[in-house]
């Protein structure tokens, strides 16, 4: 499915993430592997660092914080919040929504929309869309979306599948209505029936968390996890990247009239190196085009690796230039999207610590 | 050739009796990751770079699996 949206603008992004560091090195001592392969592992998949949150953190503290942050510094008016869009597979609650929460913690006005979206990977995307959507409305002038995860708290230590790559993490973005010329094209790809390949199998209504989900068993490849743990297919999701988003990018680029060589970055989401760099060679990328170093520096931390890979790259450089780049999410739902835009100036475009 | 898929799959494996198997995950030898550091292994050694949608388990089960998979990326007995 394609989109178009004109006049819209991300205006600025704050990546907050917990002050709190794992070393794959630390990790690895609790896999059932000897560390000769760990560390060839860490090597190929650019397994290092990753933050997770302390114990009982959740996503509305992580936002009640950064968004604080932009509104003592005034960087948004607190007033002027029309829209807060909440992507999380991790909410505090069932119910009520995460966005509620948030809103309400923050004391913003009565007069606004709040949305919680469950999407993961490509969650970043799938929020920014719906900015763009919501302010289609022209009297709406802006739209938060906080993009977040606190999955290390549903990843068991013991699955080297898992844990060395999880990453916790928060990422504000200031979509607003705009004067400009520029054009954004995006486009968002489903497939369900193979939702499976990442999961977290009980928890929810059709298996709710019991005494009997809670228990650890060997799954049978040296990894051990329970059923209220998330469980990924390597090797399917792997396939599923590399088999359907080169042609997604492709599509793009056509329908945006557009070729790779005009595309100053390609910003992806980013599960590990290894699946980067294929990506990359396949689609005749230079690896400099696309920064493959989050991974190893914080952690996967689902569809906030994208505003991640943004701020950490190019945070000082996209507040005094713009620059043409191309987004992409893929993973849980089976879900994958990607846009085309014009990025920056920005207002701000930088990380922080935070609990 | 299979001397030296042998000696790779070793290193990462020291344990496993390649010689014995025709399939390699199916009898637990290699597992997924094993899969991506093997790939970064052959990447190195031939200088070739394995598509990703070549990297499924059917073109690395056995030893005249991998043979066949590098021989389309050019790479010689």
């Amino acid at each position: 499915m394609n989109f178009v949206f004109s006049r819209k603008r991300i205006a600025g992004i704050l990546v907050a993430l917990p002050a709190n560091e794992r070393r794959f090195v630390d990790d690895m001592r609790r896999f059932d592997f000897p560390e000769s392969r760990s560390l060839k592992l860490m090597e190929v998949m650019g397994y290092d660092r990753h933050r997770v949150v302390t114990e009982g953190t959740c996503v509305s503290d992580l936002a009640v914080i950064a968004l604080e942050r932009l509104f003592d510094r005034k960087l948004v008016d607190r007033e002027a919040v029309d829209a807060l869009i909440v992507v999380t597979q991790s909410p505090d609650h069932f119910m009520p929504p995460t966005s509620n929460i948030i809103q309400g913690r923050l004391k913003l006005k009565h007069d606004m929309l709040c949305l919680d979206i469950p999407q993961g990977c490509a969650g970043y995307l799938i929020g920014l869309i719906q900015a763009f959507l919501i302010l289609q409305q022209p009297h709406l002038k802006n739209v938060l979306v906080v993009n977040a995860d606190v999955l290390s708290r549903k990843v068991a230590v013991t699955d080297r599948n898992s844990y060395p790559l999880i990453g916790d993490g928060l990422a504000v973005t200031l979509v607003e209505n705009n004067a400009g010329p520029d054009v954004i094209y995006a486009n968002v790809k489903m497939e369900g029936s193979a939702s499976d390949a990442l999961i977290i199998p009980a928890g929810g209504f059709r298996q709710p968390c019991s005494a009997e989900t809670a228990v650890v068993r060997d799954a049978g490849d040296g990894n051990s996890r329970s059923l209220n743990d998330l469980r990924m297919d390597g090797t399917a999701v792997f396939n599923f990247v590399q088999r359907e988003v080169p042609p997604m990018i492709d599509d793009l680029l056509r329908f945006a009239n557009s070729s790779k060589d005009q595309v100053d970055f390609f910003l992806f989401h980013q599960p590990n190196k290894f699946m980067l760099q294929k990506l990359a060679n396949k689609m005749g990328v230079p690896h400099e085009k696309m920064p493959m170093n989050v991974v190893e520096n914080f952690g996967n931390s689902s569809g906030v690796t994208v505003p991640t890979a943004i701020a950490f790259n190019l945070g000082e450089r996209l507040v005094r230039e713009s620059r043409n780049v191309c987004l992409a999410g893929f993973g849980v739902g089976l879900t994958w999207s990607s846009m085309l835009l014009q990025l920056g100036p920005l207002d701000f475009c930088e990380m922080i610590d935070v609990l | 050739m299979t001397q030296s898929l042998r000696r790779l799959l070793t290193e990462i494996r020291p344990e496993a009796e390649f010689d014995r198997s025709t399939d390699f995950f199916g009898d637990g030898l290699l597992d997924s990751f094993d899969l991506m550091t093997f790939v970064s292994t052959l990447d190195k050694k031939y200088a070739i770079s394995i598509e990703g949608t070549d990297i499924v388990p059917e073109h690395f089960c056995s030893f005249d699996a991998i043979q066949s998979l590098l021989t389309k990326y050019g790479v010689a007995e």
